[in-house]
């Protein structure tokens, strides 16, 4: 009898386990230290608690910095010669002034005055040669490497530093952007960061915090808010019951459920992911060598109904390899080529010879769920025009081995960003022989057009030639392609001057707080 | 104790019976498409029309519960067949004949469950990617030695009996010995190893398809449904409800029939 009773208790157990695991989120309090910080926090002094989802790297070497979350957080802290701005413009940082001349081969900076390195050091022109120097040799970025590696000449006269280039490059500017000016022989930067920005590194506690204040010295406008505080939270939930008590003041890259469920009375803006969201199809392999099938696929995706599906509606349809917030090159007009036509989409399917359809896999890495939630989508629609596709997830890393690198797939959803800002970091992929072009892209007139907009001196005719790029991964339906990711900030009413950027960081600088 | 009505027995046979039914229902009807979506049912509260609710693409949840039951329930099946017939295949043989053999795939069944079980199906699966074959094989290797410890025991015990010894003094051969005078008797035994088998087979696919590598969406099972709604469990709670709920019920009702075969075993 004892038995039974055991059995029935089990089960009870197994019920209240549930019910306890619904409750879970809800019952997580953030530490008591937590409730603190916002009560001598925000309101009262001059400072904020942001939530991030990930450590950052374990080197802080602004050379060494690989993953997104570090970039997002280092940009207040390091700055090159120029940095963008939120309009994806570039503007003088360390430098006061720069020329080029007019073939475009040397580049002339001119040094700020009284550029103080949060160490107290002055910043000389000797310390810019030595960042150019060290950041060619030693940074992980590669893009970074090949354009500085054009360098030809580097010195400096008075306190002007001369480059020349061995070819004109239009984008160099955003390279020089990326080669963060550090004190030259400082040898603590992966554990104590030291540069020139509005905000200097105070101190990190690994997998709890990260603390930055205000570089009283930075010679520009230069900072409101006299500290910020990341406060780490790798579990999602975690992060979000945070945010919904109050114990944070501004959380970046929130899904659409986790907004509607937010009811601390926040501010909430949206912005988006900067990042092109596609079906990317193997163009090596059958079917999808062949572009009318291609573009049946692209007729028979409804990307309006799998915005209304995923996200209640926000994100924006992309069309092509570009994403809005690059209003330079993005055109709306790619995003309306591929109409939802299921009878179109069928006729060509026919065309092809595939009137009854076809079945291909969509890998996707799992940890990314509005990847998997747009792949579970497409299966639907897909459907619809006979076409069966089945999802395989994969971990992050397979992913990255199987299909980014091995090209092993037939398709995949996922989403590419830029890493510096400039087109070419979104198109330079799709040329033929490129290392990075993941779905064998193969049309010896993109390769064409790309490299005369590579050679182009003139920006004018740059932009056009890389806008027709655009419109030939569109017409041969490279992909297809669906959207720029909705991303959401919820922010404390307090805070104010919250500004996106086309690039994958949060300026610090420009917030204040407000009673 | 004596003579009273046997109530695990009938609740549990009612219970498995009612979702028995259910399940194979499901298999030709659900009252909607299991993977249909629609834009304009997101997140609706169980009612009449959705007697569990919608999820986030506005899938009717009852049939996809009804749907992924059945996907469970039919890996489980397959787990428990592929560990209880190689089991008495192994068990048998080794129970019966003993010697150096019966030592080697002892050892082997042991170094099996030396393991975290998961580990090793997490193994296999990542070996062999993701898909219901998959699972299946890999669940069902892992299945194995506990029903092989089960009959070899039984056997080794009955070989030295006295019915065996006549028989063999009768002439019947090796084969029909095991398979035809032993092999019933453990019966008994073996039927609630394998209730409590089909019982972990529902829970341990579950737990694979929870991780991501079971059961590939959109097709659901009660595992991945359950992994699936922990994002919403504010918004939509009836979401993880009703799937636990079917894992409940499911579990339920074999563990009542295993506690109540048992008890009719004692009798």
């Amino acid at each position: 009898m004892r038995k039974q009773i055991l059995a029935v208790f089990l089960a009870m157990a197994l019920m209240a386990g549930l019910l306890c695991g619904c409750g879970g989120a809800t019952t997580q309090t953030p530490a008591a230290s937590d409730e603190t910080t916002n009560s001598s926090g925000a309101k009262h002094a001059n400072e904020i608690v942001v939530g991030i989802a990930q450590d950052p790297d374990d080197s802080l070497d602004p050379y060494q910095m690989v993953a997104a979350g570090t970039r997002e957080v280092m940009f207040n802290v390091f700055e090159g010669l120029v940095k963008p701005n939120a309009d994806g413009d570039y503007v003088c940082a360390v430098a006061s002034d720069y020329e080029k001349s007019a073939d475009g081969l040397t580049y002339t900076f001119t040094l700020r005055d009284g550029v103080v390195f949060h160490n107290g050091q002055g910043c000389t022109v000797e310390d810019v040669l030595y960042s150019f120097e060290t950041c060619a040799a030693t940074s992980v970025t590669k893009a970074v490497v090949t354009a500085l590696s054009a360098i030809t000449d580097i010195h400096a006269e008075g306190n002007t530093i001369i480059i020349t280039l061995d070819a004109p490059n239009p984008d160099f500017l955003s390279y020089v952007s990326s080669v963060y000016i550090v004190p030259k022989g400082y040898d603590q930067q992966a554990t104590a960061p030291v540069g020139t920005g509005p905000f200097r590194f105070a101190s990190r506690s690994v997998q709890e915090n990260f603390i930055l204040e205000r570089n009283e010295a930075y010679y520009g406008q230069g900072a409101s808010l006299d500290k910020v505080t990341y406060k780490i939270y790798e579990d999602n939930n975690a992060l979000f019951t945070a945010l919904n008590s109050g114990a944070l003041d501004l959380v970046a890259h929130l899904t659409v459920d986790q907004v509607n469920n937010l009811s601390n009375g926040y501010q909430v803006l949206e912005g988006t992911m900067n990042l092109v969201q596609a079906l990317y199809l193997n163009n090596a392999v059958a079917p999808f060598d062949n572009e009318l099938v291609r573009q049946a696929l692209c007729y028979a995706v409804d990307v309006d109904a799998m915005l209304e599906l995923t996200a209640d509606g926000h994100g924006t349809k992309v069309g092509s390899s570009m994403y809005p917030a690059f209003g330079k090159y993005f055109d709306p007009a790619l995003a309306e080529k591929y109409p939802h036509d299921v009878e179109k989409a069928k006729e060509l399917l026919k065309e092809a010879g595939y009137e009854n359809g076809f079945s291909f896999t969509i890998t996707v890495p799992s940890n990314y769920q509005p990847h998997v939630d747009t792949a579970v989508v497409l299966v639907e629609q897909l459907k619809e025009v006979g076409v069966t596709a089945q999802i395989q997830q994969v971990e992050w890393n397979t992913w990255l081995s199987d299909v980014y690198s091995a090209r092993n797939f037939e398709s995949t959803v996922c989403g590419f960003d830029a890493s510096t800002l400039n087109a070419s970091a979104m198109l330079a992929r799709w040329v033929s022989d490129n290392g990075k072009n993941m779905i064998n892209y193969s049309n010896p007139q993109y390769d064409e057009v790309f490299a005369q907009a590579q050679a182009a001196a003139d920006e004018a005719e740059q932009t056009a030639l890389y806008k027709q790029c655009l419109e030939i991964l569109s017409d041969t339906a490279a992909n297809v392609y669906l959207q720029d990711l909705a991303d959401f900030v919820a922010i404390n009413p307090a805070v104010q001057g919250f500004t996106f950027y086309p690039l994958y960081v949060i300026d610090m600088s420009l917030l204040s707080i407000v009673e | 104790m004596k003579k009273r009505a046997n109530v695990f027995l009938w609740a549990g046979g009612i219970l498995s019976g009612l979702m028995l039914c259910i399940i194979i229902l499901g298999y030709f009807w659900t009252p909607y498409d299991p993977t249909a979506m629609d834009p304009k049912a997101k997140f609706c509260a169980p009612s009449l029309n959705h007697l569990l609710g919608t999820d986030n693409f506005g899938r009717d949840i009852f049939s996809r519960v009804v749907d992924g039951a059945g996907t469970s329930f039919f890996i489980a099946l397959c787990v428990v067949a592929i560990g209880c017939l190689a089991g008495i295949l192994i068990g048998s043989l080794c129970g019966y004949y003993g010697g150096l053999p019966d030592l080697i795939l002892t050892r082997v069944c042991d170094s099996i469950t030396a393991f975290p079980a998961f580990l090793l199906a997490l193994v296999i699966v990542t070996v062999a990617g993701p898909g219901t074959e998959n699972i299946i094989l890999a669940l069902g290797i892992l299945f194995i030695p506990s029903f092989a410890r089960i009959v070899r025991s039984e056997f080794a015990r009955c070989r030295e009996l006295n019915y065996i010894k006549s028989a063999k003094l009768m002439g019947a051969g090796g084969m029909r010995i095991m398979f035809r005078h032993i092999l019933p008797n453990t019966f008994p035994v073996l039927l609630s190893a394998v209730t409590i088998g089909f019982n972990n087979a529902v829970l341990s696919e579950a737990s694979m398809s929870f991780l991501g590598i079971g059961i590939q969406p959109p097709y659901a099972s009660l595992g991945s449904m359950l992994s699936d709604s922990q994002s919403f469990l504010h918004s939509a709670p009836w979401y993880a409800l009703g799937t636990g709920g079917a894992i409940v019920l499911l579990i339920l009702g074999f563990s009542l029939l295993s506690e109540g075969l048992q008890l009719k075993g004692q009798r």
